[in-house]
């Protein structure tokens, strides 16, 4: 292997990183885990600096060691003698021991108090969300005010909150990446969460536990915003929408309770109770349907009533074989429901 | 066959033709090749799957694959990598080189190894026949349950997911019996344990591993087989039981299966290093306790994979711990290592850019190690593809490539013709550009977020441009591996003939012919340091007068070749006719038992064992 | 296994034969497979959502478990060790008779202990506790009838013994076959003990 070569192979990676990392400036990071908005993402934050430059010091002084080795002993033209047999050297094996656990313990002390103050319960005055997953979606229940609704979370900004999980069939994990760790969501127990979120915003959140076919689907959105908007949403949320007047959305609740919805979902005011699927109280406040996956649009809802398995493969929902007319009132009301 | 060395020659060309002499040989040797064979194929097959995989997330939303095939794709990939080509690949080494490097005529129970090999062959086919009958494995190769239950897995994958690896299981277990035996019993006059090559000592660490892993795992799939077929409730919730029992199960054995995975290409490394450095290895005792205190810890972390179930502060400080405390032995042999090639002579041959790329890469996989063994980071890091990243540092940086390595450094004692070396280091470079163009953008797309075990994702997401890098990357890999098959057809037909040692090695299997004759050793050699063959080779004259006296007194020996037999592969099909009858009927099963017993009985009276 | 094996025990390194030093390998492995049965069994006691239960079953009901009769089934099976180990004396001597009668009367030991076995089962079946039952059937039946394949295992081996000493006698040479089956035959007599004072002899 000619010098040379190495330096050509060297170019090629060199530019090939550049390329992709220009790439990839042009993005914005919507879940980045390392640009947290809450305490809990800040304390994981701390924890995560610290271990990262050891771990790059280390990174560099061993890829270091390694290299000016393998440049410094490579075998010359013509060299023929015998190196030196070294078998050891006992200090330096005491050293090159003791060395990695004293990085260790610095690594460990914040890791293990970070454990612990993460670990910490709610403050008396914490919002309590009730978070339920399912394949392939989520319920939101907030016990203390009364409200239900799906993939979409509310929370005001700078009071804390305390989301407990719940499986409804199979593991599934809660991970909203800028808000901070992911928690498992068990079948059988009941995990918490607890943050409080400094700055307002919509932020992503999806299933991390891989929990069958359409896992990759199973998104949902958090909410912060201020307290005033909040309790906007709360009063919104609670109210009960009044059945509707129009012809054509009266036909669309008509439809809902006769063409088999009302089996799965519920949608207060009306004689549709069941909880099985989201709930659609206020379908239409929500900015997206379908686990996050498609803007709450009536085209989007169309599709998704019209064939939920093209849309989401497996999904638990029935394809009701609903003809177009009665798709677009039972659309038409859905989207009535503020 | 008993007989001296003279008439063997004869032997082996008699004895030695055809598939049937394939098909019922006890030969160490021609069992490591099949191991190394059929492996191979799966790395193929396995690649495919990860090309796939990595076509179908190039671009957001991408429509190569059903997401039930992306599932099953991601599962298979992991179970043919783990179980069907690292493990496989090092039993190929195992059973080619651990007699040979400690100066046996083969290994303890050729028959069981015969049969370890033949139950392999059975376990890898369960695993993939699944594909024919369009029902794969489509629950991740940790297969948590309640999704693995008849609820929500109600075809039969989860089943061949099961039986697979229990077969799988009996394969590696019987192989580690066998192994375990052959190094501590079969030793050459004067080996004793410290003088062992490194290799010979992870070998024997991997075995224990296994043979008290495996049970772990083999009873957590028992549970789950009783809970599909018999209706217990072991995973079930609604009667008390707990989907945490089997992660336990599942992970008491999986990290220890994390260091049988890695510790071959740590053993390897620790050969060929020394070899192109032309010095010992440094501090030899120190990487061998260190790969030992390895095994010990690997028991004690499992919970590492857990931190996200919620097992409350203590449990996740405790394991925490345990997990950092496996970094220091890990560094200690890093550092031997570097320290071995320091003040070396440094021939960059293939073999030896594998084992230093494995060093360099394997370093990347234990740092971000480290960052998860912290359970806050953890919790960001779990399941997204930060976690992809670091696993395919640890086993394509660390383990294909210490494999590699140990490929290029005994093909030619295998075949007795070497690989061609530009064509090796073109793989090598390639391959070595190829998978840190792949997975390196992996620690940006986990740090950005995206989960793994996701069959698409939105151009909103910010995804795009690393998984297109990395997808660029899984294609220079696979050329990497198409340029190997090129070498390795082209250097068995037409390579360099090797010679005995063509490397200048200082291990036993240097000492004989390439390819090595049936019986290896015509006389079993007498061992007084780690390094047999380097003390030959670099002796004083004086030396050299003594052990050619020592040599000419001792007599002609007795040489024991045991008989080729078709028990293993009656017994492998048996056990086969009696995990298939668990998808027909109970007959089936009772049959399959049946064939067992009666191969068993006939395996003991066989003449010539 | 390997005749082999045992003529040139003399030469292996560490001065046993082969098959003993793999068997106490095998050993070590049953130990996990054994223990990961009975972990679980510990860590899902008193998680039986209904009965019925192992000893006191709330609120009142009595345990299902039979202690006096199990107490002479372990009983029976401990002195089948006794009976293993007079065999092995006897093989290694050359009495080929006494050798006989002993392997004989441990695989008898071992077929009451499983008839004892069967008969619980059934008497468990009777009163309601099935395989599917609760947690507790789970993983009683599952523990204990794993328990029971391995001593039929060893029924079966002690027999086949048996029948070869009858038909063409097992020189002392040859007593390793003896002794590996004892091995085997006491290390599931010490299993039993462990799954009787664990299931059957400390209470809820």
């Amino acid at each position: 292997m000619s010098i040379r070569r190495h330096r050509v192979l060297a170019l090629c990676l060199l530019a090939g990183a550049v390329a992709a990392l220009a790439g990839c400036e042009m993005v914005s990071h919507t879940r980045s885990t390392i640009n947290p908005v809450s305490d809990f993402g800040w304390a994981i934050q701390n924890v995560y600096k610290q271990i990262f430059w050891w771990c790059v010091g280390i990174f560099v002084f061993v890829e270091a060691l390694l290299l000016i080795a393998i440049f410094r002993f490579r075998v010359r033209e013509g060299s023929h003698e015998t190196p030196e047999q070294v078998h050891g050297h006992t200090n330096l094996e005491i050293a090159w021991t003791i060395l990695p656990a004293v990085i260790l313990v610095f690594i460990a002390v914040p890791t293990i108090r970070t454990i612990f103050a993460v670990a910490a319960p709610a403050p008396a005055d914490a919002i309590r969300v009730t978070v339920t997953g399912q394949q392939w979606f989520w319920h939101v229940d907030y016990p203390d005010l009364g409200i239900r609704t799906a993939n979409e979370i509310h929370v005001p900004v700078g009071r804390a909150v305390e989301v407990s999980l719940h499986a409804a069939d199979v593991i599934h994990a809660f991970w909203v990446p800028r808000l901070g760790g992911k928690r498992d969501v068990m079948p059988g127990r009941t995990n918490r969460q607890v943050f409080t979120v400094d700055k307002p915003g919509l932020y992503h959140g999806q299933c991390a536990e891989f929990c069958g076919t359409s896992h990759a689907l199973m998104r949902f959105d958090l909410v912060a915003e201020d307290p005033a908007s909040f309790d906007r949403w709360v009063a919104e949320q609670k109210s009960v929408p009044a059945p509707p007047t129009d012809p054509k959305l009266k036909t669309g609740a008509t439809t809902f309770l006769t063409a088999g919805c009302i089996a799965c979902h519920r949608i207060q005011g009306s004689p549709a109770q069941a909880q099985i699927g989201p709930d659609l109280t206020h379908v239409a406040s929500r900015a997206r349907i379908v686990s996050g996956m498609l803007e709450n649009t009536p085209e989007n809802m169309s599709r998704w009533i019209s064939d939920p398995q093209a849309v989401k493969t497996d999904a638990r929902m029935p394809n009701l074989k609903l003809k177009s007319d009665q798709v677009e009132v039972l659309v038409a009301y859905l989207q009535s429901l503020r | 066959m008993s007989t001296t060395a003279a008439a063997l020659p004869k032997l082996q060309e008699e004895a030695y033709r055809g598939a049937w002499s394939w098909i019922t040989t006890v030969d160490h040797k021609r069992i490591g090749i099949l191991y190394g064979m059929t492996a191979f194929c799966f790395f193929l097959i396995g690649g495919l799957e990860a090309l796939i995989i990595r076509t179908q997330l190039a671009v957001p939303e991408g429509t190569v694959v059903a997401p039930g095939t992306y599932n099953a794709l991601f599962t298979m990939h992991a179970l043919t990598m783990i179980f069907l080509v690292i493990m496989p690949i090092g039993a190929a080494f195992f059973n080619y080189m651990i007699p040979l490097m400690v100066g046996a005529r083969d290994v303890a129970f050729p028959r069981l190894n015969a049969l370890s090999y033949w139950v392999f062959l059975v376990g890898a086919l369960f695993l993939n026949v699944s594909f024919l009958v369009g029902q794969p494995p489509d629950v991740g190769w940790f297969a948590y349950a309640p999704l693995t239950s008849k609820a929500f897995s109600p075809t039969h994958a989860v089943d061949f997911y099961i039986f697979g690896l229990q077969i799988l299981g009996i394969s590696s277990m019987m192989a580690g019996f066998n192994f375990i035996v052959t190094i501590l019993n079969m030793r050459a006059p004067g080996m004793t344990l410290m003088r062992m090559p490194v290799f010979v000592w992870m070998t024997l660490v991997i075995q224990f591993l296994v043979v008290l892993a495996f049970p772990i795992i083999t009873v957590g799939l028992i549970f789950l087989q009783f809970d599909r077929f018999f209706g217990t409730h072991f995973y079930l919730v609604e009667a008390g039981g707990d989907p945490l029992l089997w992660q336990h199960l599942f992970w008491l054995f999986g990290h220890p299966e994390v260091y049988i995975l890695i510790l071959p290409a740590m053993g390897i490394v620790s050969e060929v290093l020394p070899t192109f450095s032309h010095k010992p290895l440094f501090g030899a005792p120190f990487v061998i306790f260190s790969g030992i205190l390895i095994g010990f810890l690997g028991f004690g972390v499992w919970s590492h994979h857990m931190f996200t179930t919620g097992l409350g502060p203590v449990a996740d400080a405790a394991f925490s711990t345990t997990t950092m405390m496996i970094a220091v032995p890990t560094a200690v042999k890093i550092f031997n290592w570097i320290a071995t090639i320091w003040g070396g002579r440094i021939r960059l041959t293939t073999a030896m850019l594998y084992a230093l790329g494995f060093i360099a890469m394997f370093v990347i996989g234990g740092l971000s190690g480290v960052m998860h063994a912290s359970p806050p980071v953890d919790l960001q890091q779990q399941d997204s593809y930060f976690v992809v990243a670091h696993i395919h540092y640890v086993l394509f940086g660390g383990s294909i490539m210490g494999l590699f390595a140990g490929t290029f450094y005994w093909f030619p004692k295998m075949t007795g013709r070497l690989l061609d070396e530009k064509l090796g280091k073109l793989q090598f470079w390639l391959q070595l550009i190829g998978l840190n163009v792949t997975f390196f953008p992996m620690h940006f797309l986990g740090v950005d977020g995206m989960p793994r075990r996701i069959y698409t994702y939105y151009g909103t997401d910010g995804w795009n441009g690393w998984n297109m890098v990395a997808t660029i990357g899984s294609y220079l890999i696979g050329v990497s591996v198409l340029i190997f098959i090129h070498n390795f057809f082209r250097s068995l037909r037409a390579g360099k003939p090797a010679g005995a040692d063509p490397w200048d090695g200082a291990t036993l299997e240097w000492t004989i012919p390439s390819p090595p004759p049936v019986y290896n050793f015509a006389r079993l050699p007498n061992v007084t340091s780690s390094r047999p063959f380097w003390d030959v080779k670099y002796a004083s004259p004086a030396q050299k007068a003594q052990m050619e006296k020592a040599e000419r007194e001792r007599g002609a020996e007795h040489i024991h070749i045991p008989p080729p037999s078709y028990w293993p592969i009656v017994l492998a099909m048996g056990m086969a006719v009696f995990f298939a009858g668990w998808f027909f009927n109970p007959f089936v099963n009772v049959a399959g038992v049946l064939i067992v017993l009666a191969a068993t009985f006939a395996w003991v009276y066989e003449p010539g064992h | 296994m390997s005749t082999a094996a045992v003529a040139h025990a003399e030469e292996t390194s560490l001065g046993q034969p082969h098959l003993k030093v793999g068997f106490w390998t095998f050993l070590g492995s049953e130990c996990l497979f054994f223990g990961s049965l009975i972990a679980t069994y510990m860590s899902y006691r008193g998680h039986s959502v209904t009965g019925p239960f192992p000893h006191h079953g709330p609120p009142t009901g009595t345990g299902i478990l039979n202690i006096p009769v199990t107490t002479i089934s372990t009983f029976v099976l401990l002195t089948s060790s006794l009976a293993m180990v007079l065999a092995l004396a006897a093989c290694q001597k050359g009495h080929r008779g006494k050798a006989s009668f002993w392997l004989c009367m441990t695989a008898l030991f071992g077929l009451t202990f499983l008839g004892f076995q069967a008969f619980e089962f059934t008497e468990f079946y009777h009163h309601g506790l099935s395989l599917t039952q609760n947690l507790f059937g789970c993983t009683f039946f599952v523990l204990t009838g794993f328990h029971g394949a391995h001593v039929s295992v060893g029924v079966l081996w002690l027999i086949s013994l048996f029948v070869i000493n009858q038909r063409e006698g097992i020189s002392p040479e040859n007593a390793l076959k003896v002794e590996i089956a004892g091995l085997y035959w006491h290390f599931v007599d010490i299993v039993w003990i462990v799954i009787f004072t664990l299931v059957y002899l400390i209470p809820d």
